[in-house]
């Protein structure tokens, strides 16, 4: 059925322009030299003599980030802070879904919107209003000197503390939608079945409702991890200049060094990382629709 | 079923809202004050519109959200079509060749980090221009490019999700009755689905709005979008016209989709 | 000029070898990978037929009935429908219409534009359109509720509506698929009349998949029995309950004692069964085909067992004693499990013709008998 490839077709061949090729790109170059030019490479391919052609593959890119520390560091803190944002995500982002779940069918759908709602607006601009929460003269510190709580401005902008913040309150209805979608397709009779055969709600709670929506965990977890590990524009807000994160680092190497091979380096470091994860990811999507079907 | 929730998940939802919502509160009542200092409140002259006249009257923002605006049409309506074919295939044709890969394909840009995308998207445009000459110069063009890359995976999995609940006996019947595939898809299938296909289209249009990372790689001189102009007003500290620009956001967006839900709401459930 | 189920169930096309079938399923197979749905079928089915495929969940009925509307492609096999290959047509190219198990109407468009809805795609003039489609809701009894959306009606009035849509087009053929499932009990008998009535109107032919043994013996002219994709029996509806092939129609149709046994004399008129199960013998007034010392089993029905307190004169044949175990009164009749001493339990089911009958109880040594044309024999 020919009308089937050409519905397929389109977006197939886009992807594989528009995202495919371009890793390979991304590639290409991580093992290119710097060169004072525009594009700021030497191409890999180069003709010498007649009839050779000779690729020069530069591992000097990889070797430079695998050498300084400060490459290793970034990656290694970008994982914990990742991991941990994750953990905290889920403490938040756990209690709030079930409560979700388990509203009244009119309360459900406003709730929804009231976890949707931030999530449509920029951002930025939400990060940005912690910056205005935090700053040494901000909402925060303004209310507890007047309350005569604190004597001085608390620290909190360009601290770790402030970048966590930043990450859950950014990524936390991420983690309650695929775990509500996964909670609202529970069988809640079940718990009635175990509350009657003696189990207490807190053991059922763990033996029951845990275990059953374990995909929707993971599902959620993924998509707070896998972007946070590279993010970028709240270590910069937030963070300070000494929030060490990948993804900043990365954004640093192209833009204020312009040095393209070493963030393709960056780049392809970080994927590599990340797959995994990803494959992690779909697996978990595929068992999921599977279940359901 | 009994929908009591104990004390702990009440207290929970109550400060995981509380959370979400009092930044965003924050930032519409100080976009009322007078101070340039924004985050001390000047008692003697606020409440006041000043700031929202002065917004209002930025040349630099007011260029950048209608570049914004652009981009962000024609990549909503740009990644609905795309989106839309690839989540329909998906859900419908249980094999075919490639399929593991478009799957791939469409679920990768969800979760990965926006300065890989950003940055691989760059590259593929300088390459092509020194090969073929096109696209020459970053611009528009290329951004919207970049947003429909990966806005299109995100309608793939509103549509795809839509489809698996939609009844495949309903396009059975219409093939049954005499229309052929192609006319079933669009009297049958799309106007049934169009909520979700809808929802797509705000989705794409929200996300590339908003977007940072990679509008920064492949946007050009000339081409700031609206949160790169943000950005690096924002990166200088704080300002009491990014203050308004968030209010009047969250007044737009609340209005949309209140307007939508309840639309949704009223409609009568479609299978 | 129609042909009602009722003119072709006294004409009994299947038993005259010059009539054409209608529907021609030659050697269809369906194989899903390892699994095969659908094991080389064949099938003839007469114009004006009301045929059902009665068969139990995965037996292979509804693929079946979708290769015939289009919606699969066989394995291997072809399908003919009044005289033309129709195996690799697609459905929206077949005179074939069907009615869906969920009845799919379009959500989004009111009743009569879902009755048009086919009339359309064949480019039909407008006014002829809403003449066919008046006519039809009209003989649905749905013309009330012309303008109404599918969310808007019960159960049994989107099935109307389902019903008439597939049939405004006046297909050769009418698919239809568990169309009684989703109706409660008097909604279901009340339909199951409609049906045939309408059939017998329009002259259309039906074949229809349930697993309700019920709706098919009361819809159908003709059943054809399916187990593991094979069609193990096909015949009217008192050939399938009265003499059925095998152990698994006898079952399958109706309730059923099966009594094992060995033939002790075989004679072209007549055969003696000796059942060790039943603790005596059974004397069948036909012959029947089976090897010497074969194993056979003699099925009686339910129905057919005469049940008395004090012995009844005559041979020893069909004859047992027992206890009754169990009684089931369910109004217009009880079930009695009545327990021989070999240890097996025989149901036997009578009619309440009298409220002052003597009422047999619990624990009452009966007699049971039955006719020597009551059993039918099978051997496998």
């Amino acid at each position: 059925m020919t009308g089937r490839g050409l519905v397929v077709a389109l977006p197939y061949l886009w992807l594989l322009m528009f995202f495919v090729v371009p890793f390979v790109i991304v590639l290409k170059i991580s093992f290119s030299d710097v060169d004072l030019a525009i594009p700021p490479y030497k191409p890999l391919l180069e003709w010498v003599g007649k009839n050779s052609l000779a690729i020069k593959l530069n591992f000097n890119n990889y070797a430079f980030l695998f050498t300084d520390s400060l490459y290793l560091r970034a990656f290694w803190n970008s994982i914990r802070v990742a991991f941990i944002s994750t953990l905290l995500c889920l403490a938040i982002g756990y209690p709030m879904a079930y409560g979700i779940a388990r509203a009244r069918p009119a309360l459900r759908n406003v709730l929804l919107l009231l976890v949707i709602l931030p999530f449509w607006t920029s951002l930025l601009l939400r990060v940005y209003a912690w910056i205005g929460l935090f700053k040494a003269n901000g909402v925060i510190n303004n209310i507890l000197l007047s309350l005569g709580l604190i004597h001085e401005p608390l620290t909190m902008l360009f601290t770790p503390f402030a970048m966590y913040v930043g990450i859950v309150y950014s990524y936390l209805p991420f983690l309650i939608l695929p775990l509500y979608a996964n909670l609202e397709k529970m069988d809640w009779q079940l718990l009635e079945a175990a509350e009657d055969l003696g189990c207490r709600p807190w053991q059922a709670f763990y033996k029951i409702t845990l275990p059953l929506s374990r995909n929707g965990i993971l599902a959620g977890c993924m998509l707070v991890f896998i972007p946070t590990v590279g993010e970028f524009v709240i270590p910069v807000l937030l963070g300070g200049p000494n929030a060490l994160m990948i993804g900043r680092v990365l954004w640093d190497e192209f833009f204020s060094n312009r040095a393209w091979p070493v963030a393709s380096a960056v780049a392809i470091l970080l994927l590599i990382l990340l797959v995994p994860f990803m494959m992690w990811y779909q697996n978990v999507q595929a068992r999921e629709s599977a279940g359901a079907r | 079923m009994n929908y009591r929730s104990s004390f702990f998940v009440v207290t929970c939802l109550a400060f995981g809202f509380a959370f979400l919502y009092i930044p965003i509160l924050s930032m519409i009542v100080f976009s009322f004050n007078a101070s340039k200092l924004v985050t001390v409140w000047d008692g003697a002259n606020s409440p006041t519109l000043k700031w929202y006249y002065a917004l209002l009257h930025n040349e630099e923002i007011l260029d950048a959200a209608w570049i914004s605006l652009r981009v962000a049409v024609i990549n909503a309506t740009g990644s609905v079509i795309l989106g839309t074919l690839a989540g329909f295939g998906l859900a419908r044709f249980s094999q075919f060749r490639g399929r593991f890969t478009l799957n791939a394909m469409t679920t990768a840009p969800l979760v990965m980090p926006e300065v890989i995308t950003g940055l691989s998207l760059l590259l593929l445009f300088v390459a092509m221009e020194q090969l073929i000459g096109w696209p020459a110069g970053r611009g528009i063009t290329t951004m919207t490019i970049a947003h429909m890359t990966f806005s299109m995976a995100y309608v793939t999995v509103v549509v795809n999700s839509r489809m698996a609940s939609f009844d495949i006996a309903l396009e059975e019947a219409a093939m049954d009755l005499g229309a052929r595939p192609l006319k079933v898809f669009f009297v049958i299938t799309l106007p049934i689905i169009f909520p979700a296909v809808l929802s797509g289209w705000l989705l794409a249009f929200t996300l590339s709005w908003d977007d940072l990372v990679i509008s920064s790689f492949t946007s050009g001189p000339g081409s700031s979008t609206l949160p790169m102009v943000v950005f690096s007003k924002v990166r200088l500290g704080v300002s009491p016209e990014i203050n308004v620009l968030a209010t009047l956001t969250l007044g737009v967006v609340t209005a949309i989709i209140v307007c939508v839900s309840v639309w949704m709401a009223r409609r009568p459930k479609l299978d | 000029m129609t042909t009602s189920a009722g003119s072709v169930v006294k004409a009994q096309p299947w038993n005259d070898p010059s009539a054409r079938p209608y529907v021609q399923i030659e050697r269809i197979s369906k194989a899903f990978g390892d699994f095969k749905a659908v094991d080389d079928v064949s099938l003839k089915i007469y114009k004006g037929e009301i045929f059902c495929l009665l068969g139990a969940s995965g037996c292979g009925k509804t693929t079946l009935l979708r290769m015939l509307g289009g919606f699969e492609t066989p394995t291997s096999g072809r399908i003919f429908i009044d005289g033309e290959d129709m195996t690799d047509v697609p459905p929206y190219e077949r005179p074939v219409n069907m009615m869906f198990q969920s009845y799919a109407l379009f959500p989004h468009m009111d009743v009569e534009h879902n009755v048009a809805f086919g009339l359309k795609q064949d480019r039909i003039a407008r006014a002829e359109i809403q003449e066919r489609v008046a006519t039809m809701l009209d003989l649905v009894k749905m013309t009330d509720f012309a303008k109404r959306k599918p969310h808007q009606l019960s159960g049994g009035q989107r099935q109307r509506v389902a019903l008439a849509r597939s049939l405004v087009k006046r297909p050769k053929l009418l698919l239809l698929d568990e169309p009684l499932g989703a109706l409660d009990k008097k909604l279901r008998e009340h339909t199951q009349f409609e049906l045939i009535s309408l059939q017998d109107k329009l002259g259309v032919t039906f074949i229809v998949v349930t697993h309700d043994q019920e709706e098919a013996m009361t819809l159908a002219s003709r059943i054809g029995v399916m187990n593991h994709g094979e069609i193990v029996q096909a015949g009217t509806p008192s050939e399938i309950y009265e003499f059925p092939g095998s152990k698994f129609v006898a079952d399958f149709v109706g309730s059923v004692n099966m009594f094992e046994g060995k033939l002790i004399e075989d004679e072209p008129e007549y055969v003696r069964i000796h059942s060790a199960e039943m603790g005596g013998t059974i004397y069948v007034s036909h012959g029947i085909s089976a090897p010497p010392e074969a194993t056979v089993w003699a099925a009686v029905r339910p129905e057919k067992i005469f049940m008395s307190t004090t012995a009844p004169e005559g041979s020893t044949d069909n004859l047992v004693r027992g206890a009754v175990q169990d009684i089931a009164y369910l109004g217009d009749l009880s079930i009695y499990l009545v327990k021989l001493p070999t240890g097996k339990i025989v149901r036997v089911t009578q009619p309440n013709t009298s409220r002052h009958a003597e009422a047999i109880s619990w624990e009452q040594q009966v007699y049971l008998s039955w006719d020597a044309t009551s059993p039918v024999v099978v051997t496998r």
